[in-house]
């Protein structure tokens, strides 16, 4: 019988034939773990566990990205305690700058197609964007798989999600996450692999919006098919193919075509309406970052849009490239200088303001709206702040008049 | 007796303890006590060993931030009860050896601050309205519970869950 995806993979990593409902044990191809909770994992490995190494170094990754750089005497201490453990290990380290987790081991293939990749940060199902399994899990789990080389877990049923048509102007891959957060909620694929069909078409980076946006309806993984040509240089194994009659849980599509831009309201990332129900909304911080859209492709949209023009009185717009190669990139064609001139706050590569930790806590009763993946009550600051949700075209076209507004508008 | 701390549903791990409390930003500070410091204050000020949690759909979605489940720990939980849980939460749970229960009705028979008693390893719980059977958890998760957490579980049986010569055929 055919099998999905996330079979075929897990299969290839327990070196058995496995489907949806076994219980296996598998060997990661990489884990990853951040600054926020390496501690807490070197603390469970070695005291714990009783493990004084890790099982193999060239398939850890360590990044410095939640807050970076640090802000406090405690966090660069934590910091400080995060590179003497990748040095003493001979873990290969990305310091401050490089970058967000999930955008760097995209940026450096070491995530690649096929790959099992367990990260402390439940957003890695990020790397479902180059046709992994990518999967976030607890301290305990990532001490465990780093001590032993081993993890288990039941082996996910698939949903198969099944996209028609194209995006028409204004629309990106944010809209369809948060889409696709609106029609299955935000439980609605826990324990599950979500499939996305449909879109060879799909640039890199809008697959990595897309992927990093599973977990927010509970998925256990996210994978777009390795095929088309975002994936240039990565060659899935021989062993990875898509099979669409292999047996899934449902199948849901989604069309494109009259896909508006959508918006999720606070304080849950399902509480989605399209853009005309919240229009004029008055927003007095604008984010553009986060592992979900935060690159290039997304700096671009902005300064597109904004056009020579300032953002309104009152509002910051603040950017977070999620890389220092976003950074570069962004700095050498212009996009930057386009975006400081037009009144944005930029800061260093990161995850910036997603967690309320430094770089643009929200304060008490401010209204964000970001191209984050969170809009937790509390998320980025006050709890009594609202955060909503939206995509890199409504940032731009937001910051340029104060409140929620349609792109279309500002073309 | 326990009482109960009702919750409604989708509880996020952000509402459980903010990341800005997370360890990394006050070293040195217990975690237990930012629990649910900020959605529910009177929890944080009030929450005594034994107390239970009682939930609706999706309890712990989010982050994958233990520290959530971790401040229940320290903060001495008998046991969270939801209608269902978010997967990483329910994960980091039962590896830390809190009791955990998915129990479709409990929530609707329960009032917030009703005392119960609550035999964890049976999963009895005894309210003013009478005798609640919660469903036992899957065979590997009670030997997990049972062993006080998946490090003294994978320290005292050598394997994993699922492996050859363990449990967790379920």
């Amino acid at each position: 019988m055919p099998q999905t995806i996330a079979e075929q993979i897990l299969s290839n990593a327990a070196g058995r034939r496995v489907e949806a409902g076994d219980l296996v044990v598998v060997s990661p191809d990489l884990v990853m773990t951040h600054d926020s909770l390496t501690p807490s994992i070197v603390r469970i490995m070695k005291e714990d566990l009783g493990i004084a190494r890790v099982f193999d170094p060239s398939r850890v990754a360590v990044v410095i990205d939640h807050v970076a750089p640090a802000s406090t005497v405690g966090t660069a201490n934590a910091q400080n305690e995060v590179r003497r453990f990748a040095r003493e290990q001979g873990i290969r380290l990305f310091d401050v700058g490089r970058g967000i987790c999930h955008q760097v081991l995209v940026e450096e293939h070491l995530a690649r197609p096929g790959m099992l990749i367990l990260g402390s940060d439940s957003h890695s199902t990020s790397y479902g964007a180059v046709g992994a399994f990518g999967s976030g899990m607890g301290s305990t789990d990532i001490a465990l798989a780093l001590g032993t080389g081993k993890t288990w877990l039941k082996v996910p049923e698939t949903i198969r999600l099944v996209f028609e048509g194209r995006f028409r102007a204004g629309v990106d891959a944010k809209d369809l996450a948060l889409r696709v957060g609106r029609e299955l909620t935000i439980a609605g694929a826990t324990y599950c692999a979500v499939e996305y069909h449909g879109l060879d078409w799909l640039d890199l980076p809008g697959r990595q919006t897309l992927a990093s946006m599973a977990v927010e309806i509970g998925a256990k993984a996210g994978i777009v098919p390795p095929t088309g040509a975002a994936l240039d240089g990565l060659a899935p194994p021989s062993w990875l193919a898509f099979d669409p009659s292999a047996p899934v849980s449902r199948e849901h599509r989604i069309d494109l075509s009259s896909l508006e831009p959508q918006v999720a309201l606070p304080h849950a990332v399902d509480n989605v309406v399209d853009l005309g129900e919240v229009a004029g909304k008055p927003v007095d911080v604008v984010f553009v970052g986060t592992c979900t859209n935060g690159r290039y492709a997304d700096l671009r949209i902005v300064a597109d849009l904004l056009n020579g023009r300032r953002i309104a009185p009152g509002v910051r717009l603040m950017v977070s490239p999620s890389s220092s190669l976003v950074f570069e990139r962004a700095a050498s064609d212009g996009t930057l200088a386009r975006l400081v001139a037009a009144g944005a706050t930029v800061t260093a590569p990161g995850c910036g303001p997603c967690m309320g930790r430094h770089q643009g806590t929200l304060g008490d009763e401010e209204v964000c709206l970001s191209t984050g993946n969170r809009n937790f009550k509390g998320r980025m600051g006050s709890p009594s702040a609202q955060i909503y949700l939206a995509s890199p075209h409504v940032a731009a076209a937001t910051a340029i008049t104060g409140s929620i507004t349609h792109p279309a508008e500002v073309i | 007796m326990a009482r109960v701390w009702l919750f409604g549903d989708d509880v996020d791990t952000d509402q459980i303890v903010p990341g800005r409390y997370a360890p990394y930003m006050r070293p040195g500070e217990d975690v237990a006590q930012f629990a649910f410091i900020e959605a529910r204050p009177d929890f944080a000020s009030d929450a005594q060993p034994g107390d239970v949690i009682v939930a609706g759909e999706n309890f712990g979605c989010g982050s994958s931030r233990e520290y959530a489940p971790e401040a229940l720990r320290r903060r001495g939980i008998g046991a969270v009860i939801a209608r269902s849980f978010a997967r990483i939460f329910y994960r980091n749970a039962v590896n830390l050896g809190i009791p955990v229960f998915v129990s479709a009705t409990l929530a609707e028979s329960l009032a917030d601050g009703e005392q119960v008693t609550l035999d964890a390893g049976t999963g009895r719980l005894t309210s003013q309205s009478g005798s609640h059977e919660l469903p036992a958890p899957p065979a590997f998760v009670r030997e997990i519970l049972d062993a006080g957490g998946i490090v003294a579980y994978v320290r005292s049986t050598g394997h994993f869950p699922g492996e050859p010569g363990g449990g967790g055929q379920t």
